[in-house]
């Protein structure tokens, strides 16, 4: 089922056949992936900035202040906004583009929403995949908005370059978000909505749990921001430039490198592993043949399961 | 890996017409019914739409007019997405449209159109029936 010519066509740029490979991909239409593997060697290029923080925060907004300065630079843009799907129907409303509305039109900013179509930890299974094709098709900046629910938005660390966590003043309840690992997260921290009270009083809160950690521990920044008024954006801009640059001057951007690599290699070998194993499983009557002996208790389940992996391993 | 598609639908308001509750309904049942929904918003000029239509990927691009605008924005739409190359994309929509308007705007390659009254199974049904076996076929 592979396009003819798409994997050229997305080197070239062209958003048509892009927009559809990342659909195939979302989808995990099989052809898709020898796609992706094609296309793998052409990136790299791309610096990737995650926005995480509860929904409501202003990620939204901060990314189209982020494109629009970007731009500014003369930088081709991406962004991959996700939305929650919902358990019940599998349906979803993707509603980040609407703050975004601006850049529509130019031709140097592609954005794509996703859901998460049940996949936990802030981002969709798809995500790093429609990053590798945006990366190829040339875009210097690629800006990923996650899903901003629960405290475990932790996929954002492995897959993006800097990532900045959006908070608003009068924490309260956020503080044990912020105990549950935010801290751990974040490159940058922006206090966002600072035009209402309390800001100053987060920024202290912060700096002060920040001070607390062990030594030794990274730096993480704290700004005040005012999105929608645009304001504290420079800053954040600049913000994202010394952390990149810190990146790139010390060993610490090869090691998160090599550690982004090895998160993304594991992930996938435990998902593939687990979908070809249930495959097997599932495959002509094996499954219920097992389930029989396990339930009659001629075998157990930990050695059903041993075969089945020794099944798997023999078969790749 | 499975291959069941899951059917992506646009929904966006053209031009200055502010009525967004329709649009915000039909969003909201359509996502209640497994679909995933990018809402664009108000005030979308037709440019804008298709510019989403092609980065979203979607399978339908649906419009909510309740201006009076109709005559004018279906077919803008319709050639926005022509000029960026994906001319083939099922359009359909709802609002305010006088019956001999939805005659003409149908004969102009309209997929469907649902006026005020209409449930949203309906349309649900429409989409299954109209859009479903092109997206799985
Ligand atoms: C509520 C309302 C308002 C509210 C809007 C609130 C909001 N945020 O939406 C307010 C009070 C703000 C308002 C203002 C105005 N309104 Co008004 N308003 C209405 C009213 C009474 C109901 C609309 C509504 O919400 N219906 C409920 C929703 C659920 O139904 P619906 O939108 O029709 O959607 C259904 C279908 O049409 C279809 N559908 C709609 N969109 C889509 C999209 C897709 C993809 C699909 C598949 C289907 C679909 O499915 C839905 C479910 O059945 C209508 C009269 C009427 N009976 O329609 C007038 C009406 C639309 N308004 C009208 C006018 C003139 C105005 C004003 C210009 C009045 C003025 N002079 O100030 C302003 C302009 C506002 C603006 N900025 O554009 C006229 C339009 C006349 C025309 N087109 O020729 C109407 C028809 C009243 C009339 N009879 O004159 N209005
Ligand atoms: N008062 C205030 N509101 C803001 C600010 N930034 C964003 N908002 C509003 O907060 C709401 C949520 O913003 P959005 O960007 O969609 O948040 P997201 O859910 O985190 O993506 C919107 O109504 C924004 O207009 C800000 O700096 N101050
Ligand atoms: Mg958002």
């Amino acid at each position: 089922m592979v396009a003819v010519g798409r994997v050229e066509d997305v080197l070239a740029g062209t958003v048509v056949r892009a927009a559809r490979l990342m659909r195939d991909l979302d989808d995990q239409i099989p052809g898709a992936l020898e796609e992706l593997k094609a296309l793998y060697p052409h990136t790299g290029g791309a610096f990737i900035v995650g926005v995480t923080g509860n929904p409501g925060s202003g990620k939204s907004t901060i990314v189209d202040c982020l494109i629009a300065q970007y731009r500014e630079a003369g930088l081709r843009v991406g962004v991959v906004a996700i939305d929650p799907s919902s358990p019940y129907s599998g349906g979803a409303i993707l509603g980040d583009r609407i703050r975004m509305q601006r850049h529509a039109t130019d031709d140097s900013v592609f954005i794509r929403s996703l859901a998460t179509r049940g996949h936990l930890g802030g981002l969709s299974r798809s995500t790093q995949d429609i990053i590798t094709v945006m990366d190829a098709m040339g875009h210097d900046v690629i800006i990923v908005e996650t899903v901003g629910v629960g405290q475990d938005e932790v996929d954002v660390v492995s897959t993006a370059h800097t990532s900045v966590v959006v908070v608003v003043p009068g924490l309260g309840d956020e503080i044990q978000a912020i105990k549950a690992g935010i801290l751990e997260i974040a490159d940058i921290l922006v206090v966002n909505k600072a035009d209402r009270d309390g800001a100053d009083r987060t920024v202290a809160d912060l700096s002060m749990m920040l001070d607390l950690r062990a030594k030794g521990a990274k730096t993480v920044r704290i700004l005040k921001a005012v999105a929608i008024k645009e304001g504290g954006m420079v800053e954040l801009v600049e913000a994202v430039d010394l952390h990149r640059r810190e990146l790139d001057s010390e060993t610490e951007g090869r090691r998160r490198g090599l550690e982004r690599a090895e998160t993304r290699l594991k992930d996938l070998v435990r998902t593939l592993a687990l979908e070809r194993a249930l495959a097997l499983l599932e495959s002509g009557d094996g499954l219920s043949a097992l389930v029989e002996r396990i339930a009659e208790r001629e075998i157990d389940p930990y050695s059903a399961a041993e075969q089945v992996l020794a099944e798997l391993m023999g078969n790749p | 890996m499975s291959t069941k598609r899951k059917i992506r639908i646009l929904v966006a308001k053209p031009g200055l017409d502010g009525h967004d509750r329709g649009a915000k309904v039909v969003a909201r049942a359509l996502a209640d019914a497994g679909y995933e929904v990018i809402y664009t918003g108000l005030h979308q000029t037709p440019d804008m739409i298709a510019a989403a239509a092609v980065q979203e990927a979607v399978d339908l691009v649906g419009l909510s007019i309740m201006s009076g605008a109709h005559m004018t924005l279906f077919p803008a739409v319709q050639k926005a997405l022509e000029k960026r190359g994906v001319s083939d994309l099922p359009i359909f929509g709802g609002g305010i449209v006088p019956e001999e308007d939805k005659a003409a705007l149908l004969e102009g390659g309209v997929d469907a159109l649902f006026t005020p009254g209409t449930t949203t199974t309906e349309i649900i049904d429409w989409i299954e029936a109209n859009v479903r076996p092109k997206v799985e076929g």
